[in-house]
Order: structure tokens, then sequence, then C-alpha cells
């Protein structure tokens, strides 16, 4: 997508120095209640169609879920999990899949390319494709497996939030489109509400695990779930229990690239001194005179 | 080839064209590297035609690299065998940097300084390869792990950053020792300069007729 407002940007990929960020505005979420959902891939469909993209046409291995993965295309995907319980009964989980805008967002921190990812103060982070240069770096960077490369045009795509559609008012088109109103859009405040009144339900009906997804190790996230097993979310198609940016992630993007750049330049800067303190280590004649005497004798 | 008189053969012109080819691709390297190491600077990417040629061409410009460096490490790796004299020239830090040459021990083709940087480079560019492999999405972005592509991406940077460092040593070395230079553009040293730095070398090279 394209950066479709620009007072606003809180993070800007590559950029040290503050983004534009005079205007600034309340941040919003999605809610996606899985006790809700049906699975009936509504939203899927709805994500091609306002995006203008389309799926290549797969095949069936036996499973409910289509496409197999995430694509560049399918920005969003129905995982669904048939988890047997300890007294045997089955429970056929559904979960919709895809970007979870996380309020620290791994694939930013680790984008070399300025701008390629931003963050507005809405909460949406956007990959902005012309800045991107196909590197693959934020694939690292997410603890969610989310970003995706194009074979096309080795870019990175992923959910937007809508963010052309939430910049005019409108809400997401996958939550437009749910016909059972298992996704909600918002602020985040509300949606914070809206789950609690959710979870309260739930757990009235006997799922007394019932709870709001919302990883605070990423610093919370602009894509929340209400989970009937929210003490397990891994059941939940490998939903991650406590995901944050990997250490190595950290490492490599972290504190010590400054100091690495710092070291390169102090290498330089000790050399320079070293020169313009000792001077030069020059031959003298008396070297020569040696040098020649020695080649002289291998002469005999 | 014909030398001036009093003058030592130090590298073949195979050798130094290796050499240089190696160095002008290593520098390209870290040129395209480091503007994606770094946001301040990004602007190196311009060097190569922009962000996106940059990432395109990084990786098969350290493909090159390995097929180079592999001429060099062949033609140098039996010259820069670890001795004893090695360690005691690299106690001495102190006077090789003090120009003291007369507390040094008589070193040969390679003092252990040059030693160092040989092995450092061996070791950093082979593992700036195989983590290069891991980290590049458009070739092998499939094969391997998001774990693995993290701890690649890790080790990448850190070779990278050291083998900056020790090419600025290397470099710097060249530089600061008069009469180094010509031994890769010329092919040749003078007996004064191999008699002050690489003595033994001298005296091998003198009863093998190399003059």
């Amino acid at each position: 997508m394209a950066t479709m407002q620009s007072l606003d940007i809180k993070r800007y990929s590559a950029t040290t120095t503050t983004s534009p960020s005079v205007r600034e505005s309340v941040e919003v979420a999605k809610l996606i209640d899985v006790s809700r959902c049906i699975g009936c891939k509504a939203c899927q469909a709805a994500c091609l169609e306002w995006n203008d993209l389309r799926e290549e046409v797969g095949i069936n291995v036996g499973h409910y879920e289509n496409p197999h993965d995430l694509t560049e295309n399918s920005w969003t995907l129905m995982r669904y999990s048939e988890v047997e319980e300890a007294d045997g009964h089955l429970e056929w989980l559904i979960r919709k899949d895809g970007c979870m805008h996380c309020d620290d967002p791994g694939c930013l921190k680790a984008c070399p390319a300025p701008g390629a990812i931003v963050q507005y103060s809405n909460g949406i982070v956007d990959f902005v494709s012309e800045n991107c240069i196909g590197c693959g770096y934020c694939i690292k960077g997410c603890p969610f497996n989310i970003p995706r490369i194009s074979q096309k045009d080795r870019k990175a795509y992923k959910c937007t939030l809508c963010s052309d559609r939430v910049a005019v008012g409108q809400a997401p088109a996958c939550a437009k489109a749910c016909p059972t109103q298992a996704i909600s859009f918002g602020t985040k405040e509300d949606m914070t509400h809206w789950a609690e009144a959710r979870i309260a339900d739930l757990k009235e009906r006997g799922y007394e695990n019932a709870g709001l997804y919302d990883p605070q190790g990423v610093g919370g996230t602009h894509v929340m779930y209400v989970l009937k097993h929210a003490d397990r979310p891994e059941i939940y198609a490998n939903l991650p229990k406590e995901p944050k940016i990997s250490a190595l992630v950290e490492a490599w993007k972290g504190w010590p690239k400054p100091f690495a750049l710092a070291g390169i330049g102090l290498t330089a800067l000790i050399g320079f001194m070293h020169y313009v303190t000792n001077g030069p280590n020059e031959v003298d004649d008396e070297d020569e005179d040696q040098g020649k005497r020695t080649l002289g004798q291998g002469d005999r | 080839m014909k030398r001036p008189a009093g003058t030592v053969s130090r590298y073949t012109p195979g050798a130094r064209a290796n050499h240089w080819l190696n160095a002008i691709i290593l520098i390209l390297l870290a040129l395209s590297g480091m503007a994606l190491f770094h946001p301040a600077l990004f602007f190196l990417t311009g060097l190569f035609g922009g962000g996106v040629w940059a990432r395109i061409l990084h990786p098969w410009m350290g493909v090159a690299l390995i097929f180079t460096f592999a001429g060099l490490f062949i033609r140098f790796c039996r010259y820069n065998i670890w001795s004893k004299t090695d360690t005691q020239w690299l106690n001495r830090i102190r006077d090789v940097l003090a120009a003291r040459d007369e507390n040094l021990p008589e070193v040969g083709r390679y003092n252990a300084g040059q030693k160092l940087v040989f092995w450092l480079m061996t070791i950093g560019i082979l593992a700036l390869f195989l983590s290069g492999l891991v980290m590049w999405e458009s070739q092998f972005g499939d094969v391997f792990s998001v774990e693995q592509k993290r701890i690649a991406a890790v080790v990448h940077a850190t070779a990278a950053v050291v083998i900056i460092g020790v090419w600025i040593i290397h470099l710097y070395a060249a530089i600061w020792v008069k009469g180094t230079v010509r031994a890769m553009t010329r092919g040749t040293v003078t007996g004064g300069w191999a008699w002050k730095h690489h003595r033994k070398w001298l005296r091998e090279e003198a009863a093998k007729g190399n003059k």
C-alpha cells in the first residue's frame, strides 16, 4: 500500500530521526471473536476483492484451509484446527490469521529500507511497496510469520488493516463482510470493552479460560482475538503464547549496531592517529645496504 | 620478467591480479552491505543503482568473492602457518607499533599480524558466505526456517564488522610500512625493505637466487 496519511506517522523504518507526527489519531483495533466465527471465508474473499488481488487456483489436500498458507495475494487466511480435549470431546477451532499490527513491530525494526514500513499513530503497520527493496528482513523480524515475498515483483506483502479504508473512516473489508460479526473494528479502547463483555458471556457459558489475546510482549496488538481457551493460544493453529521480537533480531537491529559502526570508525581513527604521532615506518640507507649485501651473498 | 637490481620478487602478476580483483569485490560488498547495515549509510545504495539493485547485486558479488578468495587462500595458505616466532612477535606488539624492529624476532615471508589478517579474513569470509546463503531470500527463501535466517543475520552482521575492522588494519599497515604497496602493484620490494621487515624471508630468497 501507499502512505495515505503523512502527518501521523509514529514509526518510519530505517530512520533514526522523528517521523512526521504532528497529527495524532486515536488507536484502532480489529477484534476477532473466534467463538463467533463460522469459518465461511467471507473475510478472505472480501480481502482479495477490496485489494483487487487474485489467488491462484490451488489443489485440495483434504483440508479446509485454502490456500495452504498466507501468500503475497492472500493477506488473511482461515486456519482450522481440530483439537481433541482431555475429556474426549472435539473442538473445531477456526482462527483468521494475518498481520497482528503489533505496537512494537518486528518487521519495521528489521527493515533496512527507509520508509518501506511505516506505523501510523492509529497503530496500523503498513508496507509501502515502492520503498521495499525485497530483502526479506521483515520476515526475520516478524514474531508471527506473516509477511510473504512475491515471486513476481519480489516485494513483501501483508494485511494493511485496510489503511486506505480506515483513512476515510471505513472499517476493514473483512470486518464489513463478516456475516456473524465475529470481526469488529473500532478504537482499541472500545474493542477492549467489547471483548470484555464477550469474555464475560463466554465464561458464563462454561469457558472459564476465555480471554483477550492482546500480547504485551509486542506492546499489544491492533488485531486482537477473543479466545475461548486464552490460556492455550497455541491450540489455535500455533498462535504464539508469548510473542515477542526474537532476541536475535534485537541483537541484530538493536544497540550493538551503532556500537559496531563506532568501532569501525574508531579503528580507522586510531590508525590515522598512530600515523600522525609515530610517523611512517621507513626503510633507511643502512637497511638497503644490508639488503643488497644479503642478496649479493645469494649469488655466490 | 626483468627486475631492477637490489629488488626481490614478492608477488607474481597472477597473485597481484587475484588480490586486486578480490579487493575490488570486497570493497563493493562492504559498501553495499553497509548500506543495508545502518540507516545512516543507506545512501550508499545509490552507488549500485538504488536499494533494490544493492539487494540484488550484493549476494552475487559474494559468490564472486568466494572464488577470488579461494584463489588467494590456495596461493598464500602455506606461508601463513603459525609458528613459535609468531607468538613472540605478537607478544612484542608494542615494539611493532613503535617501529622498534631491533627488538623483534626475524620474520619470514609474513609476520604474525599478516597471518592473523589472513586467517581472520578466511574465517570471516567463510562465515559471511554461509550465513549469506541462508539470508538470500530470492534464492533460498524457502529452504531455511525463519529462526535459521535470524541466526544467519546476526552471524553475517558480526562477521562483516570484524572483517571491515581487519581490512582497515590491513590497509593501514600497507600505508604505514613504506615500500609495502609496491609489492602488490609492481610485484617487487627493495632488498632494504625485505631486510628490515622480513629478514628470514630475504635470506631464504637470496639463497634461492631471487633478486
